[in-house]
């Protein structure tokens, strides 16, 4: 059963002073995601990320499609209970302490009384918050803010966790340790899916990513496939300080770094690579499949999308 | 009632007490022991009449302020905030929403009143050291302000539930006017003849009757308020404030919370 599944999720508004014009910020998606993945949205910004995830959560209607979450339909409010959600930039009642923040959200999700309060405490340690629970949240940093944005969305244990933009305005520290609960909250066997245009997070913490741009999705797929469709090529590393000339035969690309070499070959000339390397009797250190980063692949997505825009104009 | 509603209501209660809303008792207060000392040396024998004129037009006009400043941005401030988000987002429908920020602003009023009142008993026992039988129906009065005050919170919320707090502000404001006039529109109306009359009497109809919940006048000067005329205002706030409500939470179920 997979957590998400977005038929056609399709978002026009109608835009001007008599409404008559429209603009698009979503075209058909279809989505899914499986149970206990962290997946990340990627797109620049004004992609449509937001978008989605507010229909998803019910705050945008969409124009059409449909989406079933827990192997329900969306719109069922008790599915609800079961997912937490962080806005982008989140901001809360600035009146009430974290502590009491957590107490009313627990309420509204239905947290019996008897279980609130530890589950309060848990989650104000978790996110380091726990010193400043009886601090009204107006007197909060942005980080802080953050902090306490994610505590809300897990207080009530969902199943599945929605995180627009979890690590803006946090610190280095601040994101590695979101980093972390986020592979907490897999390991615990939840699903998070979220939202970023930070691809490092993405790249470091997904097991699939999905990359929309300008309202339309244009790749999906696990990480590690879409940063290894390397056009065929692998690196070959090894000790020395010249290129002997039956590599430079093979077409290899080389750069020399002190007393290494680094060349990148066709994977095709792997193993006559290696036997250059052994008639040298030159020291291989390694042979890896060079894989693109998802940022090179991200690029190209979006260079793709571009192009083609432009030849259809 | 849902416990959800009760969760609202009591949030947006701790939050005007939090945002120092009920500090306007203390203007409050002190506004009325100061005319309360005045006309005791001032007024000769009409002193318990300037005094409920005084105290009860001041209870009104402060809930009346309060009712539209806080109303008309209970929706659209946690829009433009974004609070909202994250209570959407938890199983609460959207119709609890509304209705426990109604029940909020409404408790809000009602404790504020009922503080209010107990400032208008003692300036009376101040300048007519004691009470009479007729001063119950300055309860009366009382429980025809609150009435009021819940108009005037669900016309807030419907107009905050489109519309932005500035003009929200100015449409409550305008129909808390129109409303206090209603019966003058209503005998304008029955003067008029063909298409304008039915206009004119649609209009009349259609505004709050303000004019109606208002005996302060009557109650100052120690006339009786008939049982049959508070059974009447009471269905009357009642039902007005409902289908008001309703169209709050029509329009807020279909908006985009963009």
């Amino acid at each position: 059963m997979p957590a998400i599944e977005i038929l056609g999720l399709e978002k026009i508004y109608k835009v001007g002073f008599w409404r008559k014009q429209t603009r698009r910020a979503l075209h058909p998606l279809h989505l899914t995601v499986e149970n206990g993945e962290i997946f990340g949205f990627l797109g620049p910004n004004g992609a449509g990320k937001t978008t989605t995830l507010k229909m998803l959560m019910g705050l945008v209607f969409p124009t059409a499609g449909t989406a079933r979450i827990l192997d329900r339909d969306w719109t069922e409010p008790e599915v609800k209970a079961q997912i937490g959600f962080l806005p982008e930039q989140p901001y809360f009642y600035d009146y009430l302490t974290a502590h009491e923040l957590l107490d009313y959200y627990g309420q509204l999700s239905g947290v019996p009384t008897k279980d609130r309060k530890r589950r309060i405490d848990e989650v104000l340690a978790r996110v380091g918050l726990t010193d400043v629970r009886g601090v009204q949240l107006r007197k909060f940093s942005k980080g802080m803010l953050q902090r306490a944005g994610i505590a809300q969305a897990i207080l009530h244990d969902p199943k599945l966790v929605f995180f627009d933009e979890p690590m803006s305005g946090l610190d280095p520290l601040g994101r590695r340790e979101v980093r972390d609960l986020m592979e907490q909250l897999k390991h615990e066997g939840k699903t998070v899916f979220f939202s970023t245009h930070i691809l490092s997070d993405a790249e470091a913490l997904c097991d699939r990513v999905a990359i929309i741009h300008k309202g339309e999705l244009r790749g999906v797929g696990a990480v590690a496939d879409l940063t290894s469709s390397v056009q065929g090529k692998v690196e070959v590393v090894w000790q020395g300080t010249q290129v002997p000339a039956s590599m430079k035969a093979l077409g290899a690309e080389c750069h020399i770094t002190g007393d290494t070499v680094r060349a990148v070959i066709a994977d095709t000339q792997q193993d006559a690579a290696i036997d250059a390397l052994r008639r040298e009797r030159l020291r291989l250190i390694a042979i890896t499949p060079l894989r693109t980063s998802l940022e090179a692949y991200f690029v190209e997505k979006l260079q793709h999308s571009q192009t083609t825009a432009g030849t259809t104009v | 009632m849902s416990a959800r509603i009760v969760h609202i209501a009591s949030n947006t209660f701790r939050e005007a007490v939090r945002d120092r809303v009920l500090y306007n008792l203390i203007a409050f207060a002190l506004l009325l022991s100061g005319a309360a000392i005045f006309i005791g040396q001032i007024s000769i024998e009409i002193e318990r009449l300037v005094v409920v004129n005084l105290g009860l037009t001041a209870v009104s006009l402060f809930g009346v302020v309060i009712a539209i400043f806080i109303g008309i941005g209970l929706v659209s401030k946690e829009i433009e905030k974004r609070t909202l988000y994250t209570v959407l987002s938890r199983p609460v429908r959207r119709w609890e929403f509304i209705v426990g920020k109604f029940f909020g602003l409404a408790g809000t009023l009602v404790v504020n009143t009922f503080f209010m009142a107990i400032g208008v008993f003692a300036a009376l026992l101040y300048v007519a050291h004691k009470f009479s039988s007729s001063d119950a129906f300055i309860l009366v009065a009382l429980y025809f302000i609150v009435l009021e005050f819940l108009i005037l919170c669900s016309l807030a919320l419907l107009f905050s539930s489109f519309s932005s707090p500035l003009l929200s502000a100015v449409f409550t404001f305008a129909l808390f006017i129109i409303g206090s006039f209603a019966d003058d529109l209503r005998g304008f109306a029955a003067m008029t003849h063909g298409i304008a009359r039915w206009f004119a009497t649609a209009a009349a109809y259609l505004v709050p009757n303000f004019s109606a919940l208002n005996v302060i006048s009557a109650v100052a000067h120690q006339q009786s308020v008939g049982g049959q005329v508070v059974l009447q205002n009471s269905l009357y706030a009642l039902f007005y404030s409902a289908m008001v409500l309703s169209g709050a939470v029509l329009i807020f179920e279909r908006r985009n919370l963009k």
